[in-house]
């Protein structure tokens, strides 16, 4: 089963949520942590992996060979990223803006490109505690993080339960680590921002046809308008955690709330199982 | 023209509620919401949309049914698994046009894709452009681009010397599109061990592009001990800590009611940001480079 961890805006809490989630699955359960949000990957802080080993991340761009080149132009007629440019007797890649896709090499006439492999990140794997840990890493001034997540969901097990830490927002990564999953949880704070940016996500699941349901970090906080929002659009708060100093302590430090406060742990397994019935139900009903 | 972006890495840190209070402390200056797809900052400046535009960008495939002869070949040569039973999924396609130049039928054609919308509007606190990319799409790059175009020529068209950018999380194309060519990328981050983290990430990003940066530590009385560690690293990277702004429940109160947290009550929050604000105003009239395209 895949459950992601999502929220539309940042610091709402994700990443104390999928992390204390493993934790509190991982006696009972084989568990599998994939950190998707490369950009800005925080859930090794929380978990204290022991990474194992470790992979680049790379995409095919293309390699000119200007002994067959003619500078016949084609190369750059079917680049849609406008990545190649073709002058007199030169051609210039723009690799930053090179998606990989194929076409340049695949349609040049002279069969002059050849492609090559460009870095731009890493995945590691390790364990942490019981629970088995993947993250991807964006290389600095990268732009493209879709390939980076793409390869972390590549190591997904498919005997385990995996939680995927996702990054914000509701743009192309948020749509690339959370398609496939069973299940995606919205972590959001009761306020106008957290319910503004909730509303997004609760789009963007829905237009992948995921079943979700939200937990509510920093409780007490706020007005009621997220817990409004959720009765109107019939969408389960599976979780509340109210907002305490205590808990914002421990976060600062980098400690889950299965590990900091071990009565969460029972929670966070209820709340696996509330996901679980929702899943098996949903599953029934598509059957049907 | 100067240009300021407020950075953070982590999301969640206070960039919004920060330009927010800027944009009441400010003279002169419009206003740049560039975190679009989750844009919170028209919450609390309230625009009226004066003009409201179509962003279109990038292409989709679409298969012709009537013409396709499944060979298959499509499916096979797309590097993003975007084509299935002969039909194009458009949330996975990069829009590469690949296929429908392969295509020994030519089934597939590239249509435009609308991938958002882009607002020019009017705030009590000056001109405000924001945006809002469509669920799932892609490009937000370009999008973040157009609003900060857009900002630049209003700001030229009514002589306004400021434009302030509120940020994206993260370091990936938003962000970078964020801020190139600016003449100062505030960070705001906090004492947690997240904060610290993506600080890090998100400051050799503007090395990576040459941006001058300044630290903002928000909430600085959560944790004294991370403020040391960011105090540590910020001294090891020569970066000046412009401001350390204390935790207050009085920033959420005035986000519900819509309002700047300076225009709500006078707290240390308050006083902190106005500080703040006259500090990267006197760095960025002394020593901040024009804004670069």
């Amino acid at each position: 089963m895949i459950i992601s961890v999502a929220s539309g805006k940042g610091g709402t809490g994700k990443t104390l949520v999928a992390t204390s989630l493993a934790l509190a699955l991982k006696d009972r359960e084989k568990v599998q942590l994939l950190d998707c949000d490369v950009e800005e990957p925080d859930a090794h802080i929380f978990l204290r992996p022991v990474i194992t080993r470790s992979e680049p991340v790379s995409i095919l761009v293309p390699n000119v060979n200007a002994q067959k080149c003619t500078y016949c132009g084609k190369c750059a007629e079917v680049c849609a990223y406008h990545a190649i440019a073709v002058l007199k007797g030169h051609v210039i890649v723009f690799f930053q803006l090179c998606h990989g896709c194929g076409a340049c090499s695949y349609l040049c006439p002279e069969k002059a490109i050849s492609e090559m492999k460009r870095e731009m990140g890493i995945i590691e794997w390790g364990h942490a505690d019981g629970v088995e840990f993947v993250q991807g890493k964006l290389s600095i001034g990268e732009a493209m993080p879709t390939p980076v997540i793409r390869e972390v969901k590549e190591k997904a097990s498919h005997d385990a339960v995996v939680v995927i830490d996702v990054s914000p927002g509701t743009s192309c990564p948020v749509v690339e680590s959370i398609k496939d999953s069973d299940f995606c949880l919205l972590v959001t704070e009761p306020t106008p921002f957290g319910l503004n940016d909730l509303v997004l996500a609760v789009e963007t699941v829905r237009k992948l046809s995921i079943p979700c349901g939200v937990v509510i970090n920093r409780a007490g906080v706020g007005d009621g308008k997220v817990e409004q929002y959720c009765v109107e659009q019939n969408i389960p708060v599976m979780l509340t955690i109210p907002m305490n100093s205590g808990i914002a302590r421990l976060y600062s430090k980098g400690i889950t709330l299965a590990e900091g406060l071990p009565n969460w742990k029972k929670e966070f397994a209820r709340l696996f199982e509330r996901i679980g019935e929702i899943v098996r139900e949903r599953a029934c009903s598509l059957k049907r | 023209m100067k240009e300021l972006v407020v950075l953070s890495g982590k999301g969640g840190t206070g960039k919004t509620s920060i330009v927010a209070s800027f944009a009441a402390l400010a003279q002169k200056k419009v206003l740049a919401d560039c975190d679009v797809d989750a844009a919170d900052l028209h919450l609390v400046l309230k625009p009226e949309i004066r003009q409201d535009n179509e962003f279109w960008s990038g292409q989709v495939a679409v298969v012709d049914e009537g013409k396709c002869t499944e060979c298959g070949l499509c499916q096979e040569l797309c590097r993003f698994q975007a084509i299935t039973d002969f039909k194009v999924d458009p949330i996975s396609c990069e829009g590469c046009a690949f296929c429908s130049h392969i295509c020994p039928v030519e089934a597939i054609k590239m249509e435009e894709r609308l991938s958002g919308r882009w607002f020019m509007s009017d705030t009590k606190y000056g001109p405000l452009v924001h945006a809002r990319l469509g669920i799932a799409q892609e490009n937000s790059g370009k999008l973040v681009a157009t609003v900060r175009q857009q900002a630049r020529a209003k700001a030229k068209r009514q002589n306004r010397n400021y434009i302030i950018i509120d940020g994206p999380p993260g370091i990936g194309c938003p962000v970078i599109s964020s801020l190139s060519g600016v003449s100062l990328a505030l960070i705001v981050t906090e004492p947690t061990l997240s904060g610290i983290h993506d600080l890090d990430r998100v400051v050799d990003v503007c090395r990576h592009f040459n941006v001058p940066v300044q630290v903002c530590i928000n909430k600085y009385d959560i944790n004294e001990d991370n403020v040391h560690h960011i105090e540590d690293y910020c001294r090891s990277h020569s970066l000046e800590i412009a401001a350390r702004i204390p935790f207050d429940n009085a920033v959420t109160e005035a986000m519900v009611l819509g309002t700047p947290v300076v225009e709500y009550r006078a707290t240390a929050v308050s006083w902190q940001i106005e500080l703040l604000w006259q500090h990267i105003l006197e760095f960025m009239k002394k020593e901040g480079r024009n804004a670069s395209i």
